[in-house]
């Protein structure tokens, strides 16, 4: 009997995510470079060509992010890599994807920060500038994986994303993450779940390509297939063209928010270890979250009901997933590489029905196992 | 000529004020495809912000209307992505070599296989008349009241410069010529670049006491020489002067040419 032989490789975090926007039909690669992100670019420089796609380093990081909008809307899946200061960049155009609702993924690889901050070493401070980083109110998705094979995973699932909520899905990995190397197994091709953009049905004439559609997400033409429509960062009624009238322009608007919004259940991911019985829950993401696991354990071997709550996705933000946990909690614990950025959205979430004790750093060290221990110990 | 077939005639009126320039470019620009024959469909029009990135808006074919400065980023991915449509950028001169300064030279140095029309009125016109890189030094606009202290940029010479493999500058009063270079520009495999000059009375006009519409066509009439004769003549003489032509027609190997030799070299077994 012929059996499927195991692809079983020793990877990087960044290698992963080159290789899972390949598995997920990225077909466009625009970047530029900067550290800790760099890899990205590189493997991709390498593999598209191969693979049929095109890479491309542009002039800037702005220029990067206007380049995969422009492949995206030729309908080929495209993505760009970044850190901090790019990521800084790239807001204005992250915020025409969203306005012009234009599947794409951007990744964020984070160091330490504000500006040049701290090149190569790890921070997980860009989290609220994921949220709020472009001007405007916009729904956004931000995943942010822990380990290398959910690298590949979740950048297979931001293009899913993109494509079926047309819109822009920020990867928020750090500098541990993408530098890590694991040996993971790369599922099959088959074993994937792929999700294309819906592309219309009607005749071109009648094409509303920012229609007010049951589900909230207009079906999406790629330019050069018949449906001739204009593309604007300008507000828009339904046809696409610009429009002042305040009743069209709040009817997109609050289109563009609900979209994400009312499908928040299928979008957001979490991950639960020992939080049955668990009265100190640690919430926790990205690199963070390795260690807070272990400090779970350790916690355990000393008698304290601890768990982790690892949030896989931070935008739209997990409350709900928090409050289906919280009964028998008595202290919540945030471990992250800033100065308490999600640790404020817990307090928010559980209306500050439990203490929310923060463990913070901000100079590029990881936060080791036991400093977390020691704060679920109290 | 029929301009209708290709305007999107429920987008009129257009925005652009009474005895501005940037209709003339849209003729030229329609007269040109309808020429060549180019199907609609074919045809994606990408502008960044501005009057002239107005353009996209008013015409029946694929249209982007991106952020300041951004047109060519965005053109480039989607040239790339589907290589089959011709893409067009149209811009300002703010939008081309201020905020989109960098993209101009870089997609002129790759040499992508895109068309870009700079509508250059020597000012920020969709904003009130404010300073732009091509003001001249001693014009004044709302952000140079006393006059502009910094020297305006050649477009044409940076595009030349840059690497571009088609340049040419024409006026909007010279319509047969500027025809005959958006032509020239659109059949030209490899970036291409033709700036227009297009008088914005409502702004640049009235604040330099440069008359009207008409009066302002009649300078572009009185002061244009040709390459040629500009080549003879002392830079006294030339002061005032509009020199207009054809600077760059070469044959180089475009961006995607250069770049189907990397993807037959990956792909060996392909090539």
């Amino acid at each position: 009997m012929a059996t499927l032989k195991k692809d079983i490789r020793m990877m990087q975090g960044n290698t992963a995510c080159a290789e899972g926007a390949i598995a997920a039909g990225c077909r466009f690669f625009a970047g530029y470079p900067i550290t800790p992100s760099t890899e990205i670019a590189e493997v991709l420089a390498a593999r598209l060509p191969k693979a049929g796609g095109n890479f491309i380093q542009m002039e800037d990081e702005i220029a990067a992010m206007g380049a995969v909008l422009g492949a995206s809307i030729a309908g080929v899946k495209s993505m760009t890599a970044t850190s901090g200061p790019g990521f800084s960049l790239k807001q204005e155009n992250i915020g025409f994807a969203a306005m012009a609702e234009i599947p794409v993924v951007v990744v964020d690889v984070q160091r330490g920060g504000p500006s040049t901050g701290l090149p190569t070493h790890v921070s997980q401070s860009d989290m609220m500038q994921a949220r709020w980083g472009t001007h405007g109110d916009h729904g956004i998705i931000a995943l942010c994986p822990s380990t290398v094979r959910e690298t590949f995973d979740l950048t297979v699932r931001a293009f899913n994303l993109a494509e079926k909520f047309r819109t822009p899905v920020l990867i928020m990995t750090d500098e541990i993450t993408g530098h890590l190397y694991e040996k993971i197994e790369i599922p099959d091709q088959t074993e994937l779940e792929i999700i294309e953009r819906l592309k219309p049905a009607g005749p071109p004439e009648q094409y509303l390509p920012y229609a007010m559609t049951p589900s909230d997400i207009p079906p999406m033409a790629n330019f050069g297939e018949g449906y001739r429509y204009h593309i604007t960062g300008l507000a828009h009624d339904e046809s696409g063209f610009p429009t002042n009238n305040p009743d069209k322009v709040e009817e997109q608007m609050r289109r563009l928010n609900r979209k994400i919004e009312r499908y928040r259940d299928e979008i957001v991911e979490v991950e639960q270890f020992q939080t049955d019985d668990v009265q100190v829950l640690v919430i926790a993401y990205g690199a963070t979250a390795r260690s807070a696991k272990k400090a779970v354990l350790m916690a355990r071997e000393a008698g304290i009901k601890a768990g982790l709550l690892k949030l896989k996705t931070i935008w739209p933000f997990p409350e709900k997933e928090i409050l289906a946990v919280l009964s028998s909690v008595q202290t919540i614990v945030v471990p992250e590489l800033n100065l308490g950025q999600i640790a404020h959205e817990v307090e928010w979430a559980i209306g500050r029905s439990r203490p929310v004790m923060r463990v913070n750093r901000v100079n590029g060290e990881p936060i080791t196992p036991r400093e977390i221990y020691s704060a679920i110990a109290g | 000529m029929d301009y209708l077939h290709y305007l999107r005639q429920s987008k009129m009126p257009h925005i652009w004020c009474a005895g501005c320039g940037h209709g003339m470019v849209l003729k030229s620009l329609l007269r040109c495809i309808a020429k060549l024959g180019w199907q609609k469909d074919d045809i994606a029009v990408v502008s960044g912000i501005g009057c002239s990135s107005r353009t996209p808006g008013y015409v029946d074919f694929n249209t982007l209307h991106t952020t300041h400065g951004r047109a060519l980023a965005f053109a480039t991915g989607l040239k790339i992505a589907k290589p089959r449509l011709h893409v067009i950028v149209v811009t300002g001169d703010g939008d081309a070599v201020a905020i989109g300064g960098n993209h101009f030279i870089h997609a002129a140095r790759r040499n992508i296989d895109i068309t870009t029309i700079i509508y250059n009125n020597n000012i920020y016109g969709m904003t009130g008349g404010q300073v732009s890189p091509t003001t001249p030094t001693g014009k004044k606009a709302t952000t140079a009241p006393y006059g502009n202290p910094d020297a305006p940029f050649d477009i044409a010479r940076l595009a030349a410069a840059a690497g571009a493999s088609y340049v040419a500058r024409s006026t909007i009063y010279h319509t047969a010529r500027l025809d005959k270079f958006i032509e020239q520009a659109l059949t030209k495999r490899g970036f291409s670049v033709v700036e227009v000059l297009s008088p914005c009375p409502t702004a640049y006009g009235r604040m330099n006491k440069a008359g009207g519409p008409v009066e302002m066509l009649l300078f572009q009439k009185d002061h244009t020489v040709s390459l040629e004769k500009a080549a003879k003549m002392t830079p006294e003489e030339l002061t005032d002067k509009i020199i207009v032509g054809v600077l760059v027609d070469r044959e180089q190997a475009d961006y995607q040419t250069n770049y189907q030799q990397i993807i037959n070299f990956a792909q060996p077994q392909k090539a």
